[in-house]
């Protein structure tokens, strides 16, 4: 009896001791060299009049509203919650009172817009996470606080359902998408609410949570998760690759991947109590003057977080996230709580290049040696190119042979995957790993792509419909 | 520039739907987008910034990369011609008379194969695709000189027709397109294709420098006198009867079709396809290497009174149609085998089948063409062969 507790002792004790379990070393992938990066500055906090709940940022989530037009909110109040599993809900990141609902063609919801009130921001009665230790109990609170919605389960790449626990949780530290905020440097000062919501992770799952090489100290050292080193190239940040090369997602399994923001909110409210539905963004790319972090709560309107920071001498596009996985917005629109950063890039659809497939393209950039860029990326390393919305050419049927492969960091083969998704032939899909990917996996492919195939999109699809038929 | 985008904002309801010349659409379409990139933006759901490169940059560098192949064999040909008749001539006018021998065949390649292109893009009402720019370069090349050209025109258009068009356009074929034409010209004018007369002009290129053969004259390829030896090991010769070294071939200046010949040119154009990251390493390594390792195993245990298995094995290499269409046919990405692991060996099984073909079967002097055209079928099973070990792989760790 006294060898068993002894064992038990020590076994927690080296869960707890703080161990990088492996270094993984990411060869292929791509880092897209583009200026705008936003500077180690924090500008303070953005408050728009108005705040925006959009369902579609939350992928997989049947919408049913929870309040009417004219209704007063507090900070954690129920707005949405889903049809098929009530305990998932979005939250109100404000106090105030619900200004609009939108409806879009046949009544689908929108978005609901909340009026900020006067800022004495009230609280909900909640569900505490401290007490805890049961894993269904936990996830159900994690959900009825919104937490739920701002995490994603594989397969299909959707909102959690927090009646079906994973087989794990996966957690990635840092995010090597271009433009994207650092966590290095957005969360330097919240390591115990990092420490904290990885424990309330834990009593869910066992976490499994990989930090970049270069990841500070503070930050890789986190215990009671398995910590993961990765090393490498844009996509070694994104979570589908880690969980590939830790542990994949076979048929049957489901597993659930959390943001680093996300975390934090978990952690800070595990131990202050408090509901902090906010992010730290990085305002960034190459049309903004001041590439700079800002705070801004969840669905704070665009147009106040840019406000006086684009250039504005031609017709720009804003993306709500990341070049290559964000939304495309407008200044009316709200900030995504899945997103880290906003980034502003020139539109370029006034620009004719006579004979540009014939031209150099110095400052054009591409990732083959077609073009002379390569030429100025050997002399100097740290340059950026410019880069516009521009497909740069148009679609076509699949040619080049091994492109996606180069870019692609997964024990999968990515062209006959989305050859299946195409033809929707669900066997082959799920044979080849469909269930593991997310649409944001396939961006740097349709980055590369000479076709212009529209991966992202043929992959989002292809998840939905499989979900469909299977489900 | 500005003058440009006005000319064709003016022009474009002309050629929209409705309007006079609607049925030219695809023509002006097609025109528009190869003067000025088509400025459409990153749509919904997808990346917001591209890669610089497309399928038009990417053809256009295939062609590059065979221009110096293209323009040796111009030369080669006008060299051959005036050796042929016994006249001297310099650089220059060699050079000319292979201009005005091959362009030609260049110009009835693309203007047939592209007017079916045009006329199948207008009536399926989709855009000009850019397939058949590298297609109608390399017909030219893989043909004797003295192809008839309404032949050419014949056997391009029923390559483009049914070994393209039928299986949906540019993309989607099984069948290299251009070794599709040759087949045609091979099977269904055999005297045209082969034998002794064709390889080497004697008659006039527009009514200019024509002649006569002079006494001696033979004008059987390396590849054609090995497949006519009777002995073993056999002396190639060249059209005069002078001996033929391997530098001769390696270098080019020899009888053939009219691009293949030169290696070197060949190696340029691997070079540049190589480094531009066009073409698969894995693919011309390996059929160079399949090639090589079968010839050598028939210069050690093969038939010693079968000439072509005796022809040492780095000769198999630089004679024939071998390195051209290791370079710019076998690693054709549409119909290549498209899985890393499926190229190495599609790659070697063409090298392997070219020179099997070669030694062993008299009737076809040159193999290559009917290796590629064979492993273009195998390569789909390939592929489906690397797929199937992908997914037993992943079976496997689902069950662990």
């Amino acid at each position: 009896m006294q060898a068993e507790s002894a064992v038990s002792i020590v076994e927690k004790e080296i869960s707890n001791i703080y161990l990088i379990m492996n270094t993984i070393k990411i060869r292929r992938g791509l880092d897209i060299k583009i200026g705008g990066k936003a500077k180690e500055s924090i500008y303070g906090t953005v408050l728009s009049k108005t705040i925006g709940i959009v369902p579609d940022d939350y992928v997989g989530f049947t919408p049913k509203i929870a309040v009417k037009e004219g209704d007063e909110v507090k900070v954690g109040s129920t707005i949405l919650y889903d049809k098929n599993h009530p305990s998932v809900k979005v939250l109100s990141p404000v106090a105030g009172r619900v200004k609009s609902v939108e409806r879009g063609e046949r009544r689908k919801l929108e978005k609901v817009v909340i009026e900020r009130g006067d800022g004495h921001e009230q609280y909900e009665e909640l569900p505490r996470l401290e007490a805890m230790s049961d894993p269904e109990e936990t996830a159900k609170a994690l959900a009825e606080l919104g937490f739920a919605t701002l995490m994603r389960q594989r397969p299909y790449d959707i909102v959690v359902n927090p009646e079906v626990l994973p087989r794990a949780i996966f957690v990635s530290a840092f995010d090597s998408a271009p433009l994207a905020a650092d966590y290095d440097f957005v969360l330097k000062d919240r390591i115990n609410d990092i420490q904290a919501g990885l424990k309330v992770l834990a009593k869910i799952a066992k976490v499994y949570y990989s930090v970049r090489k270069d990841t500070f100290e503070g930050l890789k050292r986190m215990s009671g998760v398995t910590v993961s080193e990765f090393d490498g190239p844009h996509p070694a940040g994104n979570v589908g690759v880690q969980i590939n090369h830790i542990a994949p997602v076979n048929k049957g399994e489901t597993v659930w991947t959390v943001g680093m923001m996300t975390v934090a909110m978990i952690g800070h409210y595990a131990v202050a109590g408090e509901l902090e539905m906010k992010n730290t963004i990085a305002v960034a790319g190459p049309m903004v003057k001041e590439p700079r972090y800002v705070e801004a709560y969840f669905g704070t309107e665009i147009g106040t977080i840019l406000k006086d920071n684009v250039i504005e001498d031609e017709h720009v596009r804003i993306i709500n996230g990341n070049v290559l996985t964000g939304r495309q917005a407008s200044v009316e629109d709200y900030l995504s709580p899945m997103a880290n950063c906003v980034n502003v890039i020139a539109e370029g659809d006034h620009e004719d290049e006579l004979f540009g497939w014939m031209r150099p393209r110095f400052r054009k950039y591409s990732a083959s040696r077609l073009y002379c860029s390569w030429i100025l990326e050997k002399i100097c390393p740290k340059m950026t190119f410019k880069f516009d919305a521009r497909m740069l050419g148009s679609e076509r049927a699949f040619i080049m042979s091994g492109e996606y492969d180069k870019v692609f960091p997964m024990d999968i083969l990515p062209e006959p995957l989305v050859k299946a998704m195409i033809a929707k032939n669900i066997d082959r899909m799920e044979q080849l790993g469909a269930y593991e990917v997310a649409p944001e996996d396939f961006a740097l492919c349709e980055f590369v792509c000479t076709s212009k195939i529209q991966t992202q999109k043929i992959v989002r699809e292809a998840l939905d419909y499989l979900r469909k038929e299977v489900e | 520039m500005n003058f440009i985008t006005n000319m064709f904002d003016r022009l474009e309801p002309t050629f929209s739907e409705g309007g006079r010349l609607s049925a030219l659409h695809s023509l002006y379409d097609g025109f528009k987008s190869f003067m000025l990139i088509p400025n459409d933006t990153a749509k919904a759901g997808g990346v917001h910034i591209h890669d610089v490169n497309d399928s038009k940059r990417t053809m256009i560098m295939v062609v590059v990369a065979l221009v110096p192949c293209m323009l040796f064999g111009m030369w080669n040909a006008g060299y051959q011609h005036f050796n042929a008749i016994g006249v001297e001539a310099g650089f220059w006018m060699q050079f000319a008379f292979g201009l005005l021998a091959v362009l030609p065949i260049l110009i009835v390649s693309y203007v047939v194969g592209l007017a079916i292109e045009f006329t199948v893009a207008q009536w399926k009402k989709e855009e000009i695709q850019e397939g058949f720019l590298v297609t109608g370069f390399i017909i030219p090349l893989i043909v004797p000189i003295d192809t008839p050209l309404w032949m050419i025109a014949v056997a391009t258009a029923f390559a483009v027709v049914f070994a393209k068009e039928v299986f949906g356009g540019t993309g989607y074929n099984i069948f290299n397109v251009a070794l599709v034409t040759r087949a045609f010209l091979f099977f269904s004018y055999p005297s045209k294709m082969s034998g002794d007369k064709v390889w080497v002009r004697t008659r006039d290129a527009f009514w200019w420098q024509g002649g006569e053969a002079v006494d001696g004259f033979t004008g059987a390829t390396p590849l054609g006198q090995v497949a006519t030896a009777t002995g073993g090991e056999v002396q190639l010769h060249d059209t005069l009867g002078n001996d033929l070294s391997f530098m001769d071939a390696f270098i080019g200046w020899i009888p053939g079709s009219v691009g293949e010949t030169s290696t070197i040119c060949i190696l340029i154009g691997a070079a540049l396809l190589l480094f531009a990251g066009v073409a698969s390493w894995k693919t011309m390594l390996s059929v160079f290497v399949g090639g090589a390792l079968t010839a050598m195993a028939f210069n050690a245990w093969g038939p010693q009174d079968n000439a072509a298995a005796m022809l040492p094995w780095y000769m198999h290499l630089v004679l024939g149609g071998f390195a051209f269409g290791a370079v710019f046919m076998a690693t054709d990405p549409v119909t290549s085998a498209r899985t890393e692991t499926g190229k190495w060996i599609y790659g070697l099984l063409i090298g392997v089948l070219a020179i099997v073909i070669r030694v062993l079967n008299p009737g076809y002097a040159e193999g290559m063409m009917l290796a590629i055209l064979l492993m273009n079928i195998f390569g789909c099973l390939i592929d489906w062969c690397v797929i199937e070990s992908n997914i037993k792989r992943r079976m496997k760790r689902s069950k662990l």
